[in-house]
């Protein structure tokens, strides 16, 4: 069974590597992923927002959802440890 | 030299006069660095998760070096909790707020409305405020995780 587990995961493996070799060449300026949006990006952040940080400005405005339940994800990780671990003091 | 085991075993695991000082030194720049990180991520790396780290590290490294009760002395367990409602407060309620305005939720610019600094001014400044609550929230859900699952919840001796 241990050596089914290997062979599939090796052979999981090779297939993933495989893939990566119809992926763009690093920092491609014609990849799908640089002609998308982030030409709109790197054109308009700064006029729209005036935050010199292209980084801030995506994180904290145009995915602020995405950071809001970032931070909502942390939020309910403390209170989940509160819950559980946190006893009431003795008087 | 009986006289100095002595001494040494009267006295807690880890304490150590050279590491309390330091530390002493250090955490008010610690302090320092985060809010620098969390009010300068406009301009370099950074922001309010990062900053909010740094601000709970140096709760952490007051319980590291003293003890967990000399932590909470600086920062009440209530007080930490306030912090962190408030900071994840902050953020949902900017959003309902603009949404309140009239604009999109987390559309900053319709905070114009309500002091009118115009709406791309306001686009910075409300990444500003958010930021600002990702900090608070995240500083005191890292001091509360440490303090938490060091001590198994009892808020009493820890590391």
């Amino acid at each position: 069974m241990k050596a089914l587990a290997l062979v599939a995961s090796l052979v999981t493996g090779a297939i993933l590597l495989y893939g990566t070799m119809d992926f763009p060449a690093w920092g491609d300026p014609q990849s799908p992923a640089a002609t998308h949006l982030a030409t709109y990006f790197i054109e308009n952040a700064v006029e729209e927002t005036h935050v010199p940080n292209l980084v801030t400005a995506v994180l904290g405005d145009y995915r602020g959802y995405d950071t809001m339940f970032e931070t909502v994800v942390i939020y309910c990780a403390g209170l989940a440890v509160i819950s559980v671990l946190r006893r009431s003091r003795k008087p | 030299m009986k006289e100095v085991r002595a001494r040494a075993e009267g006295r807690k695991i880890g304490e150590s006069l050279i590491i309390q000082t330091a530390v002493r030194i250090l955490v008010p720049f610690i302090q320092i660095f985060g809010l620098y990180v969390i009010v300068h991520g406009h301009y370099s790396p950074g922001g309010g998760f990062q900053g909010g780290v740094i601000l709970g590290a140096s709760f952490v490294l007051l319980a590291l070096a003293y003890d967990l009760k000399f932590s909470l002395t600086h920062m009440s367990e209530r007080v930490n909790l306030i912090f962190g409602n408030c900071g994840a407060l902050i953020f949902v309620g900017t959003g309902v707020l603009t949404a309140l305005f009239g604009g999109l939720f987390l559309d900053y610019s319709a905070l114009d409305k309500l002091i009118p600094l115009g709406p791309i001014e306001w686009r910075s400044f409300g990444i500003f405020i958010v930021e600002v609550g990702v900090g608070l929230a995240v500083m005191s859900i890292m001091a509360s995780l440490f303090w938490d699952l060091s001590s198994d919840g009892e808020l009493d001796e820890g590391l």
